[in-house]
């Protein structure tokens, strides 16, 4: 049970189990909603960007645990960035899935080191950061709703 | 006489393995079949003895190439029972079977109002090409539900086939739920009101004896990686005097009869829809995957297949908190969709993972269906015929061991 032990860490399933910030965000500067076309998994996320900050951030949808507790940490992580930092953030979570190591900025959520050892779980864990990322572009462009993304389109 | 997989698993090379610490329990053969030792050194020596390229050359390697390529094609017809080889089409897979039939067919066929009847459990092989055919076409699609039994609703199947009815595309084999669709009776409604039938035989071909004659089929598509043959290689057959009058699919070399700079005339069947070089050696490694089907035994291959399923139904339903789904009797196959109550199938199918057990975890392309069983997805275990009940028992240790590692996970 090694590496399961390690992708499904306690406070993952924690997160999995009690997500944070679930619900509708209201109001909200932009709602995005995000794909796995392999899975049929659905996250939309709801985002309130103010004075180029990330005041507040939520989602709702369906998914495996390693994905709600990814939106959950990552609602929990992005609040109070500027809109930079966030997206940085984002390039760091991906890097950190991707086997290149834990950016110290990632705080709780680099709990979810463990899932670049599961190579077919990848996605399952980029799926609210991907959205995150699309998101903001979009709140930047002027959109309240944005087009839906999808997981495959990183 | 009975299969006995301890003995034919020995055939295969990669179930020797290990993966994550444990042997390999691979129960994904409805996804894509592993292959026998006897399709490999089929491609070997294929590779290192007679390849080149087909109907065309004029050297003795072409012509060696050719007549494993054509001995392929009649090995197929016999595989399915067509009545000959010329009614064979090899195509990448079922998947571009259905296509061709949807453009060669349906785009000279079909038009405004004419109606597609397929029902809530296909494969999205078989819905998503007539989606793009409807687009074009104003053509309509209506889909038959299941009835409260799994199967498929024969009345619901029987009035939405109408005078309006131009094709009833239909599995023979469900991918996820593992039943047999009885296709005499549907093929029966069909040509009653003159509608084309087209089965989608992908899965049921690995699993049981196919006879496109007695179906009542018009045409009928199989994939060879799900028969242990090698990727990119599969079969459409279709009724020769049907096949015979429709329009080329794809344009290119092979296909032709002759060719001027702004004009073509096309080849008889099956070489008209076989533009460019095709999958040559995949054909000859799907022949010995046919050969060694028919050498274990299709009859036998079924009643092992049933019995694994009987075995796996009961194993799981034991278990507290494991949904399943899917009728059950003789006309179930090796095919076992469930949920874990609380945890999500790709969760269930890491945790699998962790001790060997390879399934299937999500839609398994076949979102309509998973609306109808009112589920997001499900894991699935699939059998064949190196299945034995010890992987099965192996699979509900995991399964139990999943339900633990999670609690309630919503």
């Amino acid at each position: 049970m090694g590496f399961l032990d390690q992708v499904y860490r306690d406070a993952v399933l924690e997160h999995a189990r009690s997500p944070r910030n679930r619900g509708e965000l209201d109001p909200y500067s932009v709602r995005q909603e995000g794909v796995n076309p392999s899975c049929g998994d659905e996250l939309v996320l709801y985002l309130r960007v103010e004075g180029g900050e990330v005041a507040g951030a939520s989602f709702t949808g369906h998914g495996c645990a390693i994905s709600q507790a990814s939106a959950s940490l990552m609602t929990q992580a992005v609040r109070g960035l500027r809109v930079d930092e966030a997206k940085l953030l984002v390039e760091r979570f991906k890097d950190m899935v991707h086997g290149r190591g834990a950016h110290p900025s990632l705080g709780d959520a680099a709990v979810l080191e463990g899932v670049s050892k599961l190579h077919a779980r990848v996605k399952c864990a980029t799926l609210a950061w991907i959205a995150l990322d699309a998101g903001l572009d979009a709140e930047a462009a002027g959109k309240t709703e944005a087009e839906q993304i999808s997981v495959d389109q990183e | 006489m009975a299969i006995d997989a301890a003995v034919l698993r020995r055939d295969f090379p990669i179930l020797q393995r290990s993966v994550n610490g444990s042997k390999l329990v691979y129960l994904d053969s409805a996804a894509s079949a592993q292959k026998p030792g006897s399709v490999l050194a089929a491609l070997d020596a294929f590779y290192r003895e007679s390849y080149a390229n087909v109907h065309r050359g004029a050297h003795t390697l072409s012509a060696e190439a050719t007549d494993k390529y054509e001995a392929a094609r009649a090995r197929v017809a016999r595989f399915v029972n067509a009545p000959s080889e010329r009614s064979v089409v090899f195509v990448r897979n079922a998947t571009e079977g259905i296509n061709l039939v949807a453009h060669a067919w349906g785009r000279s066929a079909l038009g405004a109002g004419d109606e597609i009847v397929v029902t809530v459990a296909e494969h999205h092989a078989n819905l998503v090409p007539w989606h793009l055919l409807a687009a074009e076409r104003g053509v309509r699609i209506r889909g038959v539900p299941l009835g409260s039994d799994g199967r498929v609703d024969m009345e619901a199947l029987a009035a939405a086939i109408g005078p309006r009815t131009k094709l009833v595309a239909t599995f023979h084999m469900s991918n996820v739920l593992g039943v047999i669709n009885p296709l005499p009776r549907i093929a029966a409604l069909a040509h009653a009101v003159g509608a084309f039938m087209l089965v989608d035989g992908a899965q049921a071909a690995a699993h049981l004896p196919v006879d496109v004659q007695a179906s009542g089929a018009d045409a009928y598509v199989i994939s060879g990686h799900k028969l242990g043959g090698p990727s990119g290689i599969g079969a459409l057959w279709v009724r020769e005097e049907l096949l015979r009058q429709w329009p080329p699919f794809m344009g290119g070399g092979e296909m032709i009869r002759h060719v001027e700079i702004d004009r073509s005339t096309y080849a008889d069947i099956p070489m008209r829809f076989e533009a460019g070089t095709p999958a040559i050696a995949e054909a000859v490694g799907l022949h010995a995957a046919l050969d060694y089907l028919d050498e274990v035994g299709r009859a036998e291959i079924w009643e092992h297949d049933k019995a694994l399923a009987r075995y796996a139904i009961e194993r799981l339903r034991r278990l507290p908190g494991v949904t399943l789904y899917g009728p059950e009797g003789e006309d179930r196959g090796g095919i076992v969709p469930f949920n874990v109550d609380g945890v999500h199938p790709h969760d269930v199918a890491s945790v699998l993972d962790a001790h060997g057990v390879a399934i299937r975890a999500g839609h398994h392309c076949a979102q309509p269906l998973m609306q109808a069983l009112g589920v997001r997805g499900t894991a699935r275990a699939s059998f064949w015929l190196h299945t034995t009940t010890e992987e099965i028992d192996r699979l509900a240790e995991a399964v139990a061991e999943a339900r633990e590692f999670f609690g309630a996970v919503a």
